[in-house]
């Protein structure tokens, strides 16, 4: 009850003018860049950090806004993954292995819709959440230690060969090579330079959405100029047409199967949406792939990874709330803001600044209406990009790309990076080994090398500490079971396969 | 914070196309070598702010981000482009001090002329306020027992300031054996309390500012602030110099100039800097995010950053970051 009233008054601290203002701009500047490629939400919220300070809004106001941006961007992201195959931000990644199919089977505004209403479930969920529980499982989440951590991460590498699943040793050897590149730069442990060849250009590691840009975008117009222009158009079979329910409606049970594990994931400082949609999108292949759809444009598979990277944003914000600890690249951003504007993050946050936390709640259900409101009708609008000539619109796409990138870092040098990683993804395609997986490997494996290497600087090097935790062996129990479950299914699938009555057709 | 890249380019764009505005054309210019909300940053836009508002230079100071190598980047830019631009200044900290004792900067430290220090965040030595160890003479008499049964933490790497000025704070106690000592680095001052908490480390060596919020709750207990003299929102925590052990743990926060310029830009400078630090805007912002204001500047400053150059690369050479 006590919380009802606290979360009333938070809704009439939002519902100022100025603060719905931003609230609404917000959301549409979010979803904006985090469609482009490129830009992603840590960009955003950095970006929108100057405008905060040059027009003086109070430390609320300013969290409402950059908070709206981050919202609307994890809603953006998936905008580019389903209608050009190159993912908006990080955590969309995982939304291209079934919107983009969807989209190819001309029921691209079917994959918005799923994908918008998957977003709104999980970001709703995830902010009742936050709502009921933020402080108990901020003082849960603590007890997850660096040994725990890595199990987690293991459980996640785990689950990647079954993403792509056409040839595990491809998908194998493209998580390693991810996870190679991840190991450039500055070693988090010691600061002593790795593979950096003494460029200082590369001390901070190769950054995931250079990677990203390069490996998708750069190797999409590659694959492009070799078919020599003549197929002028692959896209034309676009028409837009309502939403069907029915198709909505058979997404929901794994948006809220999603939405309560990229919650978890948010939760844990440090592990954030990327590590939500990878573990949401794995588990629901696994619950759901009984006809083999995934990966051929099952709603379900564009469902889980959407709403389990919001509902991980939302997450991500009780361990920045509760207890000061930034749950993922932009909160922290968040967090500087807030510690610029003289508000003291920590775990005194909620009873010094309620007007501030509770306001930025209530301004969080209203972003997640205003960006269901927002997404629907922009629908129409967005799906139009499938109309222009691949020929023209990819040119463009890159052209963006550039400028993206350009401003992340401010240096030709990651420009020639994106570039290498064009080619590299151009080749790579060639040789039929999914990209996915190396780019997982960038984002998952610096978080698991830190805190392997964390877990045994504890022990002083002794391994046992990493089946020492009950967490830890939960962990690893549930990974083996998940293995177990998998070979089992692929053996059924080889079955079935050979049994045509069975062939698994799509879903519709 | 490495995907927080560079927000200039990101920033100026977005201010240029939001806000339809001409770029401002700055004869002064302040460069930030990290990403926007960072230390380096808030170094750039206060006293960039406090320098216009103050009419110490003309027109305003423009802020520019140039992330990168821990500074490193920068270091290189400012040496090979700019080495005697009068109206260019570097936000650094002991961070970059750190990076250049352990050779990691292009060129030596003396390549800048060092300017002046405006304010502090102050080190400090944390522990859970269940930890059986009362003050430094506990911790010290536990690490002396067996140096691997206390876990200690921080938000730098191996060999990075955090460490160090727990070592030299083990050093002054006594303890020799420095590789002994178990360092854990963790992404923020934060994060290692976290787990401190939730007991998976012993000890947290890391800037007060970051993790203020835990001592209003009670969640932790100062051991000791790394400081002259009391820290004046805490009065209550003790120095480590009031139990006996002579050492200091500032990460400064200070500008650097090019190393080409005349003595009369250089003393122009710290005379200017020097209107900023006694200036009240300038106290509020510093002790508002939480720094307390200190002064340093000109050739004292310049000794001092030499020293805490020699003592970090001493610590760094024993245990064997360097050789």
């Amino acid at each position: 009850m006590e919380t009802l009233s606290l979360l009333g008054h938070g809704f009439s601290v939002a519902v100022s003018p100025l603060n719905l203002l931003l609230l609404v701009s917000g959301c549409f500047a979010g979803t904006l860049i985090g469609a482009m490629p490129g830009l992603g939400p840590v960009n955003g919220v950095a970006i929108l950090i100057p405008l905060t300070f040059a027009f003086g809004f109070d430390p609320t106001s300013s969290l409402i806004l950059l908070s709206a941006v981050y919202y609307g961007c994890m809603y953006g992201g998936r905008i580019s993954s389903i209608l050009l195959n190159i993912p908006g931000d990080e955590p969309a990644v995982m939304t291209t292995l079934d919107g983009y199919p969807m989209a190819q089977k001309g029921q691209a505004s079917d994959a918005l819709a799923i994908s918008g209403v998957a977003s709104f479930i999980g970001a709703t969920l995830a902010t009742i959440g936050l709502t009921l529980f933020a402080p108990l499982l901020a003082r849960a989440a603590i007890h997850f230690g660096p040994a725990d951590y890595f199990a987690l991460y293991c459980m996640a590498f785990a689950t990647i060969g079954g993403i792509a699943g056409v040839d595990p040793r491809k998908t194998l050897l493209s998580a390693l090579i991810g996870l190679m590149i991840a190991t450039i730069g500055l070693d988090p442990g010691t600061g002593i330079p790795r593979y950096t060849f003494n460029s200082f250009e590369l001390y901070d590691g190769v950054d995931a959405i250079v990677a990203l840009v390069g490996l998708f975008a750069i190797s999409e117009i590659l694959i492009l100029l070799e078919k020599r222009l003549v197929q002028a158009n692959d896209g034309l079979r676009v028409r837009f047409r309502m939403p069907r329910w029915s198709v909505i409606r058979h997404t929901l049970p794994a948006s809220g199967r999603a939405s309560v594990i990229g919650f978890l994931a948010g939760i844990l400082p440090g592990a954030g949406a990327s590590l939500g949609s990878v573990m949401s999108y794995t588990i629901e292949k696994q619950i759901s792939n009984a006809r083999n759809t995934f990966g051929k444009g099952d709603p379900r598979g564009v469902a889980a990874p959407e709403s389990g990277n919001n509902a991980a944003s939302g997450g991500a914000l009780i361990p920045m709330l509760s207890l000061g600890v930034p749950g993922s690249g932009t909160t922290a951003v968040m967090l500087a803001m807030l510690i610029t504007l003289n508000v003291q993050p920590g775990p005194l946050l909620f009873e010094k600044q309620p007007d501030l936390v509770w306001g930025l709640v209530a301004s969080l259900y209203m972003a997640n209406f205003t960006l269901l409101i927002l997404n629907i009708p922009m629908i129409g609008i967005f799906i139009r990009i499938l109309t222009v000539p691949t020929w023209a619109l990819l040119p463009v796409v890159v052209a963006i790309s550039f400028v993206g990138v350009y401003s992340i870092s401010n240096s030709h040098f990651d420009l020639y990076l994106m570039i290498g990683f064009g080619l590299l993804g151009y080749v790579f395609r060639k040789l039929d080994i999914t990209l996915v997986p190396m780019v997982l490997g960038l984002l998952l494996g610096i978080d698991m090398e830190n805190n392997l290497r964390r877990a045994l600087s504890i022990s002083g090097g002794d391994y046992s500490i990493l089946v020492a935790s009950p967490i830890a062996v939960t962990l690893y129990a549930l990974t083996a079971l998940f293995l177990a479950v998998s070979v089992w299914l692929s053996l059924r699938d080889r079955r079935r396969q050979a049994d045509p009555a069975h062939q698994g057709g799509a879903l519709d | 914070m490495k995907k927080t890249n560079g927000l200039i380019a990101a920033s100026v764009l977005a201010a240029g196309v939001m806000l339809g505005s001409a770029p401002v054309s700055a004869a002064t210019e302040c460069i930030a070598p990290s990403n926007p909300g960072g230390g380096w940053d808030f170094t750039c836009r206060s006293i960039g702010r406090i320098l216009g508002d103050l009419g110490l230079v003309d027109g305003t100071v423009q802020v520019t981000n140039k992330a990168g190598g821990v500074g490193a980047v920068t270091f290189a830019y400012v040496a090979a482009e700019r080495n005697d631009d009068p109206d260019l200044i570097v936000a650094t900290s002991t961070v970059g001090i750190t990076q250049i004792a352990q050779g990691r900067y292009p060129a030596p430290l003396e390549t800048m002329r060092y300017a002046a220090m405006l304010g502090a965040d102050v080190g400090v030595i944390a522990v859970d306020d269940e930890s059986p160890l009362q003050s430094i003479d506990d911790l010290m008499a536990a690490i002396k027992a067996d140096p691997s049964a206390v876990v200690t933490a921080g938000s730098s790497s191996a060999g990075g300031w955090d460490h160090i000025r727990l070592l030299l704070l083990a050093q002054a106690g006594g303890f020799e054996d420095l590789k002994a000592l178990r360092w854990v680095q963790f992404d923020g001052g934060s994060d290692a309390v976290t787990q401190m908490m939730g007991g998976q480390i012993d000890v947290v060596s890391t800037d007060l500012g970051e993790i203020a919020g835990f001592v209003e709750s009670g969640d932790i207990r100062i051991l000791a602030a790394l400081s002259d003299d009391p820290i004046p929102a805490f009065p209550d925590i003790p120095t480590a110099k009031s139990q006996g052990y002579d050492v200091t743990g500032y990460n400064w926060r200070g500008l650097y100039i090019p190393g080409g310029v005349s003595d009369e830009t250089y003393d122009g400078w710290v005379e200017r800097l020097k209107t900023v630090y006694d200036s009240a805007e300038w106290q509020d912002a510093a002790t508002g995010s939480g720094l307390v204001p200190i002064w340093r500047g000109g050739s004292e400053f310049e000794a001092y950053v030499r020293e805490q150059e020699k003592a970090m690369a001493d610590v760094s050479r024993n245990i064997g970051i360097i050789e």
